[in-house]
């Protein structure tokens, strides 16, 4: 096996220069693109990710339509420039499952029963990837659903947790991923208290889960609260433009 | 008024809990209402609804909207109405019960393109919304200039009992034909009293949640403080 850089000082600083219990840098801003029903921006660390809503609308094809209640359509795609090598932009295999986790994730919170025979499109475009990408587009897609005046149960906000050097961490970046020992990304709908999305990629001994999932729940609180702002700050904060 | 009780939501919200009527906007889940969009909760009298900031016109019986002919089948006109959904103007209700598709030609009366003040007949959630055009000015529309807005805004371009639209109204000498999907047509005989209209209906969509817009909107029309004294500041 290659020698590994070191992810985790003796002392639980990690790669990044984080503690273990500790998120990166986030900032979302709403209604970043003009054209789409709603849509918002995230940095998330070094993530950097675009999500459009598109709105009840149409379906297209229309036998895809249901007359009972409306659909959701889920896009994650990665720019070529997304990462070192690039990226060919035609849907890896890792992005149709992406897409169809998202799309998973984020349908509890939505009402679509509203919309009969409409559907609503979520692209979701990163532009920079690092490590939690799919948790970080999730956030940035339900502040973007929120933004586009879908009806929802509550907001949906992801993190994730993992194991890097034998110790439970927050938010695993990109080397993390690459070369700790587990990845498990969870989002939640934090006012109904309910799970919308749980992957678990590596092994864990069942204490370590239980701690696991407790510390990404803890994050996606944190999450939440910036969430929270973003919208607070578009939508009643501009009073005086 | 007095025991309104209004207060910033988001998606997600407790607004209240314990015996109280769930309305437009929220859903209860045991005995907690929760917000379903970000927008103002009121608690009045034991109900509790949002009004949204945001999202798309969902129609509603007896609306007035303003659509445009996008297509037309054997016996009715396609209208998009600034929603998900696709309004019907069936051709009887033009060229009255004799129609006939073979004898009449529908393009001859509404062409696609055309604008038409309509009302919204009937709509649930298992049809399309059927809209009519009998009644008192609706129909089709020849002159002025069509402006959208949010349609979430457009209580507030209405105001209180029509106080911020009969204000631009009676500034300008124009006249607006608002339709609760957030399309508004603006006429005026003359083009600096349509230029203003326009400009104060885009002022409200743009500043539709600060408080104080009856005052704002006044100011920049040039009208005179202390007329039309009946406008409530909210």
């Amino acid at each position: 096996m290659k020698i590994m850089t070191q992810l985790m000082t003796e002392d639980g600083i990690r790669c990044d220069g984080r503690r273990v219990d500790q998120l990166r840098n986030i900032s979302i801003k709403v209604g970043v693109l003009k054209n789409a029903d709603g849509s918002a921006y995230i940095e998330f660390g070094k993530n950097k990710i675009l999500a459009g809503v598109f709105g009840p609308r149409d379906v297209h094809p229309k036998h895809m339509a249901n007359q009972d209640t409306g659909i959701l359509r889920c896009r994650y795609h990665m720019s070529p420039f997304s990462v070192t090598e690039r990226k060919n932009p035609a849907p890896s295999r890792r992005e149709i499952e992406i897409s169809k986790v998202l799309k998973e994730a984020l349908q509890p919170a939505l009402i679509l029963k509203d919309f009969p025979r409409t559907v609503i499109d979520v692209f979701v475009e990163v532009l920079q990837a690092d490590g939690g990408s799919r948790c970080a587009a999730l956030d940035a897609a339900a502040v973007a659903l929120a933004d586009a005046g879908i009806p929802m149960r509550d907001l949906v906000s992801a993190c994730a947790a993992g194991k890097v050097a034998d110790r439970i961490v927050l938010d695993v970046n990109n080397e993390e991923d690459q070369e700790g020992q587990a990845d498990m990304p969870v989002a939640i709908m934090p006012n109904v208290g309910k799970v919308t999305l749980m992957q678990l990629d590596g092994i864990l001994t069942t204490e370590e889960y239980k701690t696991c999932l407790q510390t990404a729940i803890g994050g996606c609180r944190t999450v939440y609260e910036i969430q929270r702002k973003a919208l607070v700050e578009k939508y009643f904060e501009s009073g005086d433009k | 008024m007095m025991d309104v009780k209004r207060r910033y939501v988001i998606p997600g919200d407790v607004i209240a809990s314990g015996p109280l009527r769930p309305e437009q906007n929220v859903y209860q889940e045991g005995d907690r209402i929760i917000s379903t969009c970000v927008g103002i909760s009121e608690i009045f009298e034991n109900a509790v609804r949002v009004i949204p900031l945001t999202g798309v016109y969902v129609p509603k019986t007896n609306d007035l909207v303003i659509g445009k002919v996008v297509g037309t089948s054997p016996l009715s006109w396609e209208f998009d109405i600034n929603s998900c959904f696709i309004g019907f103007l069936p051709a009887q209700d033009v060229f009255g019960r004799d129609y006939s598709p073979t004898k009449d030609e529908l393009k001859q009366r509404l062409n696609i393109g055309d604008l038409v003040a309509a009302r919204v007949a009937n709509f649930d959630r298992s049809r399309d919304p059927l809209l009519t055009v009998q009644d008192r000015d609706l129909g089709k529309i020849d002159s002025g200039e069509l402006i959208e807005i949010s349609p979430s805004k457009v209580p507030r371009l209405i105001g209180k009992r029509g106080s911020m639209i009969q204000t631009i109204e009676m500034a300008t000498k124009a006249m607006i034909t608002i339709g609760q999907n957030g399309w508004i047509v603006v006429s005026c005989e003359n083009s600096e009293g349509l230029l203003k209209a326009i400009e104060a209906v885009k002022m409200v969509d743009a500043l539709a949640h600060t408080p104080n817009l009856t005052e704002r909107v006044k100011s920049m029309l040039g009208v005179p403080e202390g007329e039309n004294n009946d406008t409530i500041n909210d």
